[in-house]
This record gives C-alpha cells, sequence and structure tokens, in this order.
C-alpha cells in the first residue's frame, strides 16, 4: 500500500495551482483551511497553549514572504503560500512503515490513514517542503487533504465543492482542478502562465504548480509623474499669496 | 535535525547489539556454556533495550506492531523485520550452544549476516531521505555497519579485529563529516529552487508564517548543534576512535583497560550520534531562511 500507484493507472491529477503575482499574503486561506479540517476528516488540528507565551499549533497550509533583491533594482515582495503537493513521486509515502501514508490511485491525492499511523515522523523527514506535521495532541500525522471530503462532498452546495482554501481565496490566487487533463482551466493556466514546480531537482514531481510573479518595473529610469507637481516654487504666485512672496523675499 | 534522546540511544544500543550478534554468530567463545551465555544474552539485552527506545519516539507505540506489514517499500518497516529475525536466529543459534552444546555454523552465519543487515537497514532509513543532504550518501549505511562492527568486537573481545575496524571507521567518519558540510550545497537546493524566485534575484525570507515556533522548525531546523561543533568532533573522534584504537591495537588490554576501551567507544559514538543528528540541515530551512554554509 505504501508504493506508490503506477503512473499510467492515476486516472487523475488532481491538485492546486497559486498564483504568487495575485496573492496577497492575506492568510484567508490558512484559517480557512484550519477551520475546515479541524472540524471535519480526520483528528482536529491541534493548537497547544494558545493564549499562553508560546502557542504552537498544526497548520496544513502556511504563507511564507519572501523579499527578491538584484543589484540596482527595487526589491521585490512575493507572499508564498505552502501546503501539500500532492508528489507523483512522493518520498512521504513509500517510507511509511506501516502503510498509513497512501498516494490515491484515482485522483492522486496524498492520504494519511490516521488509525494507522504510528506518529514516528519519518514522512515529515521525508517530505522537502515541509507539508507535513505531527500534531501535538493527537501525535498522528496531519496534513492536506486536498479537502477530500468537500470535492466530492453531495450534502454540500455545488460551488463550494472545491478546497477550502481555494473557496475563500479573495484574491482568486488559488485555482483547483486535474492537472494531467491537457482541456482543464488549471492546465491551461499552467500553460500560459509558465506554471513551475518547486525544488525540481528533489525529483518528487509536484502535482501542485506555482505562477511565477510579474518582475517588477524598473522605475529608475522612467518618467518622473508626480516630481514636477511636488517641487517647489512662486512662479505665476499672484494675489496675497505673490505679495507675500515678494514681502518675504525683501526681509 | 532534532537531535531526540530515544534515537541516539536506540541506534546507539541496538548498532552494538548487532554489532555483537554478528561476532558472536561467526566466532562465538571457545569456552561455550555459560560464557556463550552471558555474551547472547548481553547482545540481545542491547538490541532489545534499543527496540524499546525506539518506541518511546513514536506518538502511537501501541501500533508500532503495524510496522512491520511494508517491507516491500519502507526502509523502516524492513528495519523491524531484519531485526526481530535476527533476534530470532541469533537466540537459536545461542540456545543451540548453551543448552545443547552444539555449535551449528550455517545457523551462526546467517545470525551475523541478518545483523548487518539490520544495521545496514538502519542506515538506509537515514540515507534515503534527499531532503537531508548530509544523510543521504551511501557512507550513511557504512558508518552505522562500521560503528556496529567495531563496537561489537570490542564486546565480543576481538580486539585486534576490534582495533582495525577502528582505524577504518575512523577514515569513515572524517570522509562523513567533510563531504557532509558541503552536502546541502552540494545538493543543488536553495531557496531560490525552493521558491522558484531565482530568476528576481538573491531570495530573503521578509516574514515567517507565523510569529512562534511550530513542529517543522522543532522538529528539522535545529541549530544547537552547531556552535560547538568542532569541540564535539574532536570528543567524538578521540573517544569513539583515536583511544580504543590505540588501546587495541598498542597494547594487550585485560579486562580493567578492555573496559575503558568499550565505555570510551561507547562514549564516543554517542557523542557521534548526536551530531548525526543534530548537524543535519533539512531543506525545508531554506523557508525559514536557513542557508547553506558559504
Amino acid at each position: 500500500m505504501t508504493s506508490l500507484p503506477d503512473r499510467t493507472a492515476t486516472d487523475k491529477s488532481l491538485g492546486l495551482v497559486i498564483d504568487l503575482d495575485t496573492c496577497v499574503g492575506c492568510h484567508a486561506c490558512v484559517i480557512s483551511c484550519k477551520e475546515w479540517n479541524t472540524s471535519n476528516y480526520g483528528a482536529p488540528l491541534a493548537d497547544l497553549d494558545p493564549y499562553g507565551a508560546e502557542p504552537l499549533g498544526t497548520f496544513l497550509n502556511r504563507i511564507h514572504t519572501f523579499e527578491t533583491a538584484q543589484p540596482g533594482k527595487p526589491a521585490q515582495v512575493v507572499h508564498f503560500p505552502k501546503s501539500c503537493l500532492h508528489c507523483e513521486d512522493a518520498p512521504c509515502v513509500t517510507v511509511c512503515p506501516t502503510g498509513a501514508s497512501y498516494k490515491r490511485q484515482d485522483d492522486g491525492i496524498v492520504l494519511v490513514n490516521e488509525s494507522d499511523c504510528i506518529g514516528c515522523g519519518l514522512c515529515a523527514w521525508a517530505c522537502p517542503y515541509g507539508a507535513r506535521e505531527m500534531d501535538g495532541a493527537e501525535k498522528v500525522m496531519k496534513k492536506c487533504t486536498l479537502c477530500v471530503d468537500r470535492i466530492y462532498n453531495e450534502n454540500i452546495p455545488e460551488v463550494d465543492r472545491i478546497p477550502s482554501c481555494v473557496r475563500t481565496c479573495p484574491a482568486g490566487a488559488r485555482h483547483f482542478g486535474d492537472l494531467s487533463d491537457p482541456d482543464s482551466s488549471v492546465f491551461k493556466l499552467v500553460e500560459a502562465r509558465g506554471g513551475f514546480d518547486l525544488m525540481p531537482e528533489q525529483g518528487t514531481k509536484p502535482v501542485n504548480k506555482y505562477l511565477p510573479p510579474r518582475p517588477k518595473t524598473d522605475t529608475s529610469d522612467g518618467p518622473d509623474v508626480l516630481g514636477p507637481l511636488l517641487a517647489e516654487g512662486t512662479e505665476g504666485a499672484g494675489g496675497f499669496l505673490g505679495w507675500l512672496d515678494r514681502a518675504l523675499d525683501r526681509i | 535535525m532534532h537531535p531526540a534522546p530515544s534515537l541516539i540511544v536506540f541506534t546507539t544500543l541496538s548498532g552494538l547489539g548487532f554489532g555483537l550478534m554478528a561476532f558472536l554468530g561467526i566466532d562465538p567463545p571457545a569456552k561455550g556454556g555459560w560464557v556463550m551465555a552471558v555474551f547472547a544474552a548481553l547482545a540481545l539485552a542491547l538490541a532489545g533495550a534499543g527496540l524499546v527506545a525506539s518506541l518511546w519516539h513514536l506518538g502511537h507505540p501501541e501500533r508500532a506492531w503495524k510496522a512491520l506489514s511494508q517491507w516491500r517499500s519502507s526502509w523502516l518497516s524492513r528495519e523491524g523485520v531484519l531485526a526481530m529475525a535476527t533476534m530470532a536466529v541469533f537466540g537459536l543459534h545461542a540456545a543451540l550452544i548453551v543448552l545443547a552444546g552444539t555449535q551449528v555454523a550455517l545457523l551462526g552465519w546467517l545470525a551475523a549476516l541478518l545483523a548487518v543487515a539490520t544495521v545496514v537497514a538502519t542506515g538506509m532509513i537515514y540515507a534515503q531521505l534527499r531532503a537531508i543532504p548530509r544523510w543521504h550518501s551511501p557512507l550513511t549505511p557504512l558508518l552505522f555497519v562500521l560503528y556496529a562492527l567495531a563496537g561489537g568486537a570490542l564486546l565480543a573481545g576481538q580486539v585486534t579485529v576490534g582495533g582495525w575496524l577502528l582505524l577504518a571507521l575512523g577514515a569513515a567518519q572524517l570522509a562523513g563529516w567533510h563531504l557532509g558540510d558541503g552536502a546541502l550545497a552540494a545538493s543543488g537546493t536553495t531557496a531560490e529552487t525552493a521558491t522558484g524566485l531565482g530568476h528576481l534575484g538573491r531570495v530573503r525570507l521578509l516574514e515567517s508564517p507565523h510569529t512562534g515556533r511550530n513542529y517543522l522548525l522543532d522538529e528539522m531546523v535545529f541549530r544547537v548543534g552547531r556552535k560547538h561543533a568542532a569541540k564535539l568532533r574532536l570528543i567524538a573522534f578521540a573517544l569513539a576512535v583515536a583511544l580504543p584504537a590505540a588501546i587495541a591495537l598498542l597494547t594487550e588490554p585485560h579486562h580493567l583497560l578492555g573496559g575503558v576501551l568499550v565505555l570510551s567507544h561507547v562514549a564516543g559514538t554517542v557523542v557521534a550520534r548526536w551530531l548525526f543528528y543534530a548537524q543535519a540541515e533539512h531543506v525545508v530551512g531554506l523557508y525559514y531562511g536557513a542557508r547553506a554554509r558559504a
């Protein structure tokens, strides 16, 4: 069971496409993910010492903020959501000694069967992305389920049958779909925008893709729009202000 | 990586136990009977204590038996299966010598082979992890085997063999430290490949996801080991390799000196094992502002 499914046998590759150009870093997806996943499938996501000096919580989705700098150019700030990438060659699956960690044959989602998890933590070590966190209270491994309990859930309105993070993103920076289907909107989006893999050299073949932020316009040599309006000067001043200008000049 | 005491105790003790089994399997003490009983009990106790220590590390030790199921794909599962098989075969081998006075050479060799395979599996658990470049090396299982065999030889009283194994261990350990220090840089994984933002310039963490700590930082971005690493390496090398090798090869140690030799080696092994975890850099640290040493 902890062997990976044969790639040709995988019907779909469900995953996320995250647009780094659009993400505003509001952390709404983090909160929405935590709320949905703490109250539905599997063990709740612990919050240890939530109001104390050292709060420690389990999250399946975390937002980093990076700054990139090139000499002579303005710095660029990029908000960077990170969750499980549902890799094709998921190293977290094959290391599992109990078969609790598995990749689904039909849609490619990587899941943990919590009743088989012994909490050894080896899968979290194997993941280069830090997508798995051991729950501090339940002592089982938690990870993004791609909201498997939403996307196939016929008890909720159809519009909600997408991962919670995608549903909640106010900027439209997160997209969900079948990345193995050339006709899907996510596949086309990745093609059009040059979507890329994180740490391709690790050989994990992530399903989730990231869309690059547009490079910031270099403003150093551009036309100065506001400058002339803000510059000091009294040419053409008339009336009281003109008199005041001349009077002050004479002092 | 976080140097969990349970893992340091487990890998050190079980390594010694399986190393001792390898030597008792091939060349059991000539006096037989009670001497073999004491040695065999020591080997089984060390391996058993190590396995029990490894259970402390689990979130759900009551389900540990399930870990024997995935030997086709998982090195951790293979280690568990091999450890049990080794202890069973070695137990039978030792029981035949102690109780019936007969030595079945084939059984002893099988026990030795299984013991070495168990330690290889332990090493492969770490060596398979590409996300931790320092461990992702053939030297990792080699070092685990050499620590086990050198310690096992010393415990079995095979002092000359042990001395030579210590020299091999010393060379492998120095190579491991040297290559390990450059492993993260050589892996090609950087903050730029981690974020895919390299085309925009050098990537710097501006804000962490949360102001506090988290599981990932506690488990995989351990930093304490770096500060005293050079001194600890010296201590580990002196205690685990240099001192016992000198005693083993330059003197003819009897019981007291033999005890010093074994204790020194074990203490040095614990320090080396602590460094093995504490110095290992996980690439997830790149998302948290950690960088390869320039």
